[in-house]
């Protein structure tokens, strides 16, 4: 365990502040605002590419977007801002989290629905299991019988 | 020749199925002992004539025979000998064939391993895998057969997707199917026991090694996969939540789950129809995983191929499996009273948690992966759902029950104290706290997840050693520790060495995500970047040819202040058939992490633009999956777990009782 430890500790102090950017783009000046844009482009889908977000990605369309983020950024708007601009020209598909509206309140609660789910429908049958069955009234006759024999 | 031969053995074995499928029924029901016995010599037969019909496949790949379209579609004659073989899966239709081939093997394994099984049983369960095999055969003879000729024949074949020509890739699938596959064994003895009536501990005794099994194919498939997606896709992610990668993800939940209920079935006689539903869900899943990837709804690097009659099929072939047996469920299902009682802090509450929490990540995964259609659908746009609600659910559903996983194994059966539990895990509990707790004061801010789940990895892994140490008595009596060391059984080595993987697999992945360097760089020859401390410098490139591609290849030498600690050479590889563009990463793994560099285009004037990354701890994540599924393997080859064996319940029972106590 302290190798695990001590390992992780070494990666620790020489990892830090190891940001890095592609060369033909121009990481802002601001490390605060970089890192918000870099953080955001996690979060965009590249529309051409198969499940891979514009910070992963390669393509020309990637580069453009990659670009926009940070121009946004810089020019002093929110996250949240961008996201809107990036939705309004390409729709919620364009992010990866899905935004939390009529149609994805379920999706968004799903993992919480269906642990209560599935926890009651568990529990609920071994309760009953638990629970053993109401004596029949022909058992109750014997049980009393059997209590009011004298040894 | 050889052609008409596999096809006809195809055909063959479809009756043998039909046969298979229907006369043992027929025999359970008027108590026919001959017409059951039946089903075993249907099993062999089939599986004969799947390895008739494999083998007939790849003799046309191996020896490049274009006249059939199969071999001329993702053949090529100058494919490497290994790729030509592993092209026999690459495709739709030899991976339904191989698919079949590994139904069959399971199907004849039940026969032979299951000698000691009352002969009603084993021909009702052997009926329900002939009758997969059955609808499997169907699909390949009518909507994807192999064997179809092509006149006349090319002169060359139009070869593979250069993506999947790979050692790793070459392995993974078959991996992936034992795995998927194996679960339908568990399906099969779900949907006899269903049939019959009745599951005993007994019941459980003989399931589990076979969802062990699948479970750990699965584990290995899956960790190959990624492996491959590591290397090969170039950008150092191992995991994407693809719903490819989804697909084999969920079975994976599910039989997981599985080999933990069916424990508490075989000990306490309880949560039977719960595991009946965990069966017969876990190998719906693996269909669906199957299917899922070729019915075009989804487009990946795996979808081999669209067809609409095939969609249509696969769709028929869902429901009557998926649909039919959950109603056979439905209705039997309710006769299966549970008669063992548990107490509600005990070790089977704590898999009954497990068990709330797999499931329940299982589904959410399926919710995930299919929410985008049914939005869509239901004209509300269209929307992704990508990595960042996957991660949400995973913290959320995952991390209770890391929690009971380090206490599940301290706990006792039936009435556990759940001070006495906490007594052996409380340390662990503390160590996770301040391993946690350093991160946070280290760098503060912005890294609560990266402290939470450290603290996670690090509870979960101290409280398995704990569980050990009490185990043995080591605190209490250190001079007897030893000889208890060896009375710890194989299962519970298996045990407590999976759970550790998971705890390196959640250390592997929390400290590579928030500590990864990276350098995205263009360099010219001579030119040095450094990464997280090691030196690269670029020396140059090279042409290198290949069988079936050209390649540029990069020289690096990283350093680590004077002293060279490795050379790596990536590749940027152009494959000629199909024309296709593929890097190949250089890795050199470091007890600390992994150096990783990928060569990209040529940028002009002799500079390259290069990836550069070092990823500290990720060689964890393979290790950590090593370790479960030889914790798997230690599990399976315990003796009381064979099917079969002689070993009365009572020692058995002992066995696990007394360990915890």
């Amino acid at each position: 365990m302290m190798k695990y430890l001590s390992a992780f500790c070494l990666i620790l102090t020489m990892s830090l502040g190891a940001l890095s950017v592609a060369v033909d783009e121009k990481p802002l000046a601001d490390p605060v605002k970089e890192a918000q844009a870099r953080e955001l482009m996690k979060e965009i889908r590249c529309l051409v590419c198969q499940n891979q977000s514009i910070e992963d990605s390669n393509a020309e369309l990637a580069r453009d977007l990659r670009a926009i983020v940070r121009e946004r950024i810089a020019l002093g708007d929110s996250p949240d801002n961008v996201r809107a601009y990036l939705v309004d020209r390409y729709g919620d598909w364009v992010l990866l989290r899905p935004p939390v509206k009529t149609s994805t309140y379920f999706l968004w609660a799903s993992p919480f629905l269906v642990v209560l789910i599935i926890a009651l429908l568990l529990i609920n049958r071994n309760r009953q299991a638990a629970a053993p069955a109401p004596l029949s009234d022909a058992e109750k006759e014997q049980l009393k019988a059997l209590l009011e024999r004298e040894p | 020749m050889a052609g008409e031969l596999g096809h006809f053995a195809l055909i063959l074995a479809l009756l043998f199925a039909l046969a298979g499928a229907v006369a043992p029924h027929i025999g359970a029901v008027r108590n026919d002992a001959t017409l059951m016995a039946f089903a075993d010599r249907s099993v062999l037969a089939q599986f004969l004539m799947a390895v008739t019909a494999f083998a007939a496949l790849t003799y046309a790949f191996v020896t490049s025979d274009f006249s059939v379209v199969n071999v001329a579609t993702n053949s090529h004659t100058l494919k490497p000998m290994l790729y030509k073989i592993s092209g026999v899966w690459g495709n739709h239709e030899g991976s339904l064939l191989f698919w079949v081939l590994i139904l069959t093997l399971f199907g004849a394994l039940v026969s032979w391993r299951g000698r000691k099984l009352p002969l009603r049983f084993r021909s009702r369960v052997l009926a329900v895998q002939s009758l997969l095999v059955l609808g499997f055969l169907m699909f390949i003879l009518f909507t994807s057969n192999p064997f179809l000729r092509l006149d006349p024949a090319p002169l060359e074949g139009n070869g593979l997707n250069p993506l999947l020509q790979d050692p790793g890739l070459a392995f993974h699938p078959p991996m992936l199917y034992l795995g998927y596959v194996g679960l339908s064994v568990a399906f099969s003895f779900a949907v006899a026991a269903l049939i019959e009536g009745e599951v005993t501990p007994l019941w459980a005794r003989w399931v589990r090694p076979w969802a062990l099994l699948a479970w750990v194919f699965l584990t290995g498939g899956i960790a190959l996969g990624s492996w491959w997606a590591y290397y090969e896709l170039g950008w150092g992610g191992w995991w994407f939540w693809d719903p490819v990668e989804n697909a084999s993800f969920m079975p994976w939940l599910a039989a997981a789950a599985l080999l933990h209920s069916a424990i508490v079935v075989e000990k306490r006689d309880a949560l039977k129809s719960w595991t009946i539903l965990l069966a017969i869900v876990a190998f719906s899943l693996s269909l669906l995983g199957t299917f899922l990837v070729r019915s075009g709804v989804i487009t990946s690097v795996h979808a081999f191929a669209t067809d609409p009659a095939r969609g249509i099929f696969i769709l028929a072939f869902l429901a009557v499996v998926v649909g039919g047996s959950l109603v056979l469920y439905a209705w039997r299902a309710p006769k299966l009273a549970p008669s063992g009682l548990f107490g509600i802090v005990s070790r089977e509450s704590a898999l009954v948690v497990n068990n709330i929490f797999l499931s329940t990540f299982a589904a959410v995964v399926l919710v995930g992966t299919l929410y985008p259609l049914f939005v869509e659908a239901f004209g509300a746009g269209q929307i992704t759902v990508g990595p960042p609600f996957f991660e949400y659910a995973a913290a959320v559903l995952m991390s209770p029950l890391i929690v009971a996983l380090g206490l599940g194994p301290v706990l006792a059966w039936k009435r556990g104290n759940i001070s006495r539990a906490m007594q052996v895990a409380f340390p662990a509990l503390v160590v996770a706290a301040v391993a946690g707790l350093v991160l946070v004061w280290q760098n503060a801010g912005g890294v609560v997840m990266t402290a939470f789940g450290l603290g996670l990895a690090v509870w979960l892994i101290t409280s398995v050693f704990l569980e050990i140490a009490a185990r043995i008595k080591l605190f209490r009596a250190p001079a007897k520790a030893l000889t208890g060391l060896g009375k710890i059984t194989r299962a519970q080595w298996g045990m407590s060495l999976a759970h550790a993987g998971v705890g390196v697999i959640l250390l592997g992945i929390t400290i590579s995500e928030a500590f990864t360097s990276e350098e995205l760089v263009v360099m010219a020859p001579g030119d040095t970047v450094d990464v997280a401390g090691y030196s690269f410098t670029f020396e140059g490139v090279a042409p290198v040819a290949g069988p079936n591609f050209t390649a540029v290849r990069g020289f690096f030498t990283v350093r680590e202040g004077e002293r060279v600690i490795t050379s790596l050479t990536p590749e940027d590889r152009v494959y000629s058939n199909p024309a296709m563009n593929t890097t190949e990463a250089a890795i050199h793994p470091l007890f600390s992490g992994d150096l990783y560099a990928v060569v990209g285009e040529a940028t002009g004037a002799g500079r390259w633009s290069v990836r550069l990354y070092f990823k500290p701890m990720i060689s964890a994540l393979w290790l950590g999956a090593l370790m479960m599924m030889i914790g798997g393997i230690l599990s399976l080859s315990d003796r009381r777990l064979r099917v079969g064996s002689p070993t009365g319940k009572k020692t058995a029972a002992q066995a696990g009782e007394g360990a915890s106590a």
